[in-house]
């Protein structure tokens, strides 16, 4: 069964100027794999994401046919319902570990703090718990990091540090919006193959948020392109050369390639029908 | 909508155009631009409206007042609002409080005026100097301006009138004397970050001596935030007056100056309240749309300082 | 793969090093203010049009009597000179005599410190009790009714004269209602009855067990106190719910909220906890106002603080009283503005 089922998803802002859609009725299911969303920004991606998990701040509006995980309508619960589902059936790591990181709090009180709201679990437990979990992800020290403060650490083991922690209650679904655009490129992939690794070991699903197209399509097992809050392809990762949309193909024609080198990179083009169309249904 | 044939586009829509054609095309468009802005907001709208208020009442004050304010008439002493004749009642000595509130208009705005010339051109003066030559200029200057800020205003305006003497132009003195160091601070910061920009080096590669670039660069750009702070302390600034006037500090008796009415109405608060409430309803009012509209002026010029 | 700030580590091993240099370049700064504030009350006692000799030695004394005094003064030696007694004056705590009671300025002012620091203390922990929490609230909803009414109360607080508050509160409170007592800090009845240990009535009188004199020292107190509460509650909501809407549309409030934590403990758990440091400062800097609220507020209801005494011996002409009044008032509001800069540094994890 699918974990997760999206179906007729909408995002809607009120503005001065009438009522922004960030997300226009999309659909798409998630299983056990990786799937990867791609977009500009503006695509409403990381909104889709922050809709599963129901964080829309006021005055946005969510509204969908239905939000199911695994079998169960998200948008039919009420909002201490939806907090036991958040964390502990769908987490989310964010891009930014410098900003998405409580600066004035150490790193043992916010990951045990999502340990100790589970259920009852004493504080040793749970510390306990957080030194385990936080080996899982290579931390070599991990005593000493849980005692030191999120300003103390570099890009690459915040961020996993934030895995660990959004990891930790073991959520069938993790959601990665952009986890890898604020570091370097160097401890890009080591954060990737530790979240990978502690995905599949778990059998959780992976929805990974980027812009970066070259990266998804590597690392994820299906991938769906956004674009002006619509899905306008969606394939399997090693079927995107054989995509249909004009804009995924536009998008691979911009990127330089070692293996097919060209005089001139081709500019993307938008058309403005993309963002009339109906989003794509998925299969 | 980028026609540029003048005579086929009309006056709105030349300033609201996104393609300015020349700088003073640009700087209108913003003015505008800007204007509609703070129109949309009410609260400064109410604020500005109030002022304009007390501008005209303060020019028209020989028209709009029924009495004359200095006239006394002992028998007609603390006469309650609603009286014949006396709108607002009169005060201990039997004058028209409505025709000296009018009166008194004209002395807050003096005041007013005044300190709004005076602090921030010295601060501005202060802050681009020492934001621009930098080094021990800026050392001593700021230092300065901390001791002037290290003061709380009203006790050292209270010193400084001591000094000087009661009086409504030492009162003024007194006051700007206190208010400026902000100022002094504002213009310094903003000097410090267009100091660093590269038109600035540009056009000082061009021969450009620094005095131009001081007037002609720097100063526009500092003027915006300048307003919005005049605006915000131009509040405080009256509460000052008042508190000053309150304490006989300011313009001396006879003269219908809102603080010292307070404090002439002061005796007779229990049973005689209207002498003092008047007077203070004047200041409030005053004070609350200087706020009021400094709060809309900075929500348009300054949008990331809002809440 | 520990990859901890290189230096974290050069730091641990000379922190005594860095913090001594940076508290003495501190102090000298502080000094130099200092300084510079007694320099400006210097030059504002010599600037005034009173011939402090003839004050002294009134109007019909004889030229050497005025020649003895003049030299006695120090008044013929050079500015400077002159300026460096003052300085030394200063700093062995004496102000000068004062002019209305012939007591020592330094006397006065420790006499009648306490009454302002009582009335100050009171009204920054009203307005922290109610400005905290009401910033709190308006920044939580924003947008609804409740934030547009404190921020007219802010608005209010900014706007008004609090003298002439302070009489309508006086109006209203005790002439009409009668629930609190008029102005002065004690009824005749009460006053010297309770031994003086720390100068504020309120503690004295607990410490000594007597419970009427404390309950005639609020009443009096409460009216005057408030006041100066709504002013600091102005200020303080304005600044918690600005510091507030910061907070909130930050990255580790999602982060919180993914968590799965109640909206309660994100607001005061994470949220609140990353601005207590800010309000240390604000309250801090709200103390300092509140001394020069204090001024008028003291006149209004006759409280025998240092506001009414720098008042008073303005209006005699008793420039010693003032200038001491101005200074120790200026120096206490330089040391707040360093404390708050200090706990700042103290509490604040990123600065460590």
């Amino acid at each position: 069964m699918d974990l997760l089922s999206v179906q007729n998803l909408w995002v809607k802002f009120p503005t001065r100027q009438g009522i922004f859609d960030a997300v226009s009725g999309i659909s798409f299911n998630l299983g056990r794999e990786r799937l990867g969303i791609v977009g500009e920004s503006g695509s409403g991606k990381s909104m889709t994401g922050r809709a599963i998990l129901r964080l829309i701040q006021k005055p946005g509006r969510i509204e969908a046919d239905h939000i199911k995980l695994q079998g169960e309508n998200l948008l039919d619960l009420a909002e201490a319902q939806m907090r036991s589902v958040r964390g502990q059936k769908i987490s989310m790591i964010m891009q930014d570990p410098k900003f998405s990181l409580n600066p004035v709090m150490t790193i043992g009180d916010q990951i045990t703090e999502a340990f100790l709201l589970k259920g009852s679990t004493t504080k040793a437990e749970a510390w306990a718990k957080s030194i385990s979990m936080l080996e899982a992800v290579s931390i070599r020290d991990p005593e000493r990091v849980m005692r030191a403060y999120p300003h103390e650490m570099s890009g690459g083991m915040g961020q996993r540090v934030m895995i660990a922690m959004m990891l930790m209650p073991d959520p069938k679904i993790l959601i990665a919006d952009e986890p890898t655009s604020a570091l370097d490129v160097s401890v890009q992939r080591q954060v990737l193959d530790i979240m990978d690794g502690l995905v599949k070991e778990r059998g959780m699903g992976l929805i990974f948020i980027s812009h970066d197209l070259n990266l998804v399509s590597e690392f994820c097992d299906r991938v769906l392109i956004m674009y002006a809050g619509r899905i306008v392809e969606i394939c399997e990762a090693n079927k995107l050369h054989q995509a249909k949309h004009a804009y995924t193909k536009g998008l691979l024609n911009s990127l330089p390639r070692l293996d097919r080198p060209r005089k001139r990179l081709d500019v993307l083009t938008r058309e403005d029908i993309w963002a009339k169309t109906d989003s794509l249904r998925s299969l | 909508m980028s026609e540029l044939d003048v005579n086929q586009v009309t006056w709105r829509e030349w300033l609201l155009t996104d393609e300015p054609t020349s700088r003073r095309h640009a700087r209108l468009a913003n003015f505008y631009q800007g204007w509609l802005s703070l129109r949309g907001n009410s609260m400064a709208m109410f604020g500005l409206g109030i002022l304009i208020l007390l501008l005209l009442v303060a020019i028209f004050a020989p028209i709009l007042s029924p009495h004359d304010p200095f006239e006394q008439s002992l028998g007609n002493r603390l006469q309650p609002i609603g009286s014949e004749n006396h709108i607002l009642g009169t005060d201990s000595l039997g004058r028209d409080i409505l025709s000296r509130l009018i009166y008194g208009s004209r002395i807050t705005l003096y005041i007013v005026a005044l300190v709004a010339l005076i602090a921030p051109v010295a601060g501005l003066l202060v802050g681009t100097v020492a934001g621009y030559i930098g080094g021990w200029a800026d050392a001593v200057l700021m230092r300065i301006t901390d001791i002037f800020l290290a003061f709380p205003r009203l006790v050292l305006a209270l010193a400084f009138v001591a000094a000087l003497g009661a009086g409504i132009e030492n009162a003024v003195l007194a006051i700007s004397l206190t208010a400026w160091p902000p100022y002094a601070r504002i213009a310094r910061a903003e000097t410090l970050t267009i100091r660093s920009a590269d038109y600035i080096s540009a056009i000082r590669l061009q021969g450009a001596k620094p005095l131009r670039i001081i007037t002609k660069h720097i100063w526009p750009l500092c003027i915006s935030s300048l307003i919005v702070r005049v605006t915000l302390d131009m509040a405080g600034i009256i509460l000052a007056a008042a508190g000053l006037g309150f304490l006989g500090l300011g313009a001396q008796p006879p003269s219908p100056e809102w603080g010292a009415m307070i404090s002439e109405g002061r005796r007779f608060i229990l049973d005689y309240w209207w002498v003092a409430t008047m007077p203070g309803l004047a200041i409030f009012t005053v004070s609350l749309a200087f706020n009021l509209l400094g709060d809309g002026l900075r929500d348009v010029l300054d949008p990331k300082d809002g809440g | 793969m520990l990859v901890l700030k290189e230096n974290k580590r050069r730091r641990a091993r000379a922190p005594s090093l860095r913090f001594i240099k940076a508290a003495v370049l501190t102090l000298g700064s502080v000094a130099v203010t200092m300084l510079g504030l007694l320099f400006v009350t210097f030059i504002i006692g010599r600037v005034m049009p009173i011939d402090p000799v003839l004050a002294i030695v009134g109007e019909r004394a004889s030229q050497s009597t005025y020649d003895a005094i003049y030299e006695q003064l120090g008044l013929d030696k050079p500015i400077i000179v002159q300026f460096f007694y003052y300085l030394f004056d200063i700093i062995r705590g004496d102000f000068g005599v004062s002019l209305l009671n012939a007591r020592p300025v330094s006397e006065d002012i420790a006499r009648v410190f306490p009454a302002t620091m009582e009335l100050a203390t009171l009204g920054v922990f009203i307005g922290i009790i109610l400005g905290v929490p009401l910033g709190v609230i308006a920044a939580v909803n924003r947008g609804s009714w409740i934030d547009q009414v404190v921020r007219v109360i802010a608005l209010v607080g900014y706007s008004m004269p609090i003298f002439w508050l302070g009489l309508i509160g006086l109006l209203i409170f005790y002439g009409i209602l009668g629930w609190v007592s008029g102005p002065g800090r004690l009824g005749i009845f009460y006053q010297d009855i309770v031994p003086l240990r720390t100068g504020m009535i309120l503690i004295d009188s607990l410490i000594a067990g007597n419970f009427s004199v404390f309950k005639n020292a609020f009443s009096h107190i409460v009216l005057p106190a408030s006041l100066l509460g709504y002013y600091s509650l102005a200020y303080i909501s304005r600044m918690t719910r600005s510091f507030m809407l910061e907070q909130l549309s930050a990255e580790y409030v999602t982060t919180a909220r993914v968590k799965g934590l109640s909206e309660r403990a994100v607001i005061w758990r994470h949220a609140f906890k990353n601005i207590r440091v800010q309000l240390i400062t604000v309250i801090a800097l709200s103390y300092a106002n509140l001394l020069e609220g204090s001024v008028l507020t003291e006149i209004i209801f006759s409280w025998p603080g240092i506001g009414s005494y720098i008042t008073t011996a303005l209006l005699s002409a008793d420039m010693n009283a003032v200038l001491g009044g101005t200074v120790v008032v200026g120096l206490i509001f330089i040391c707040l503005n360093i404390l708050s800069d200090l706990l700042y540094r103290v509490f604040d994890p990123r600065s460590k």
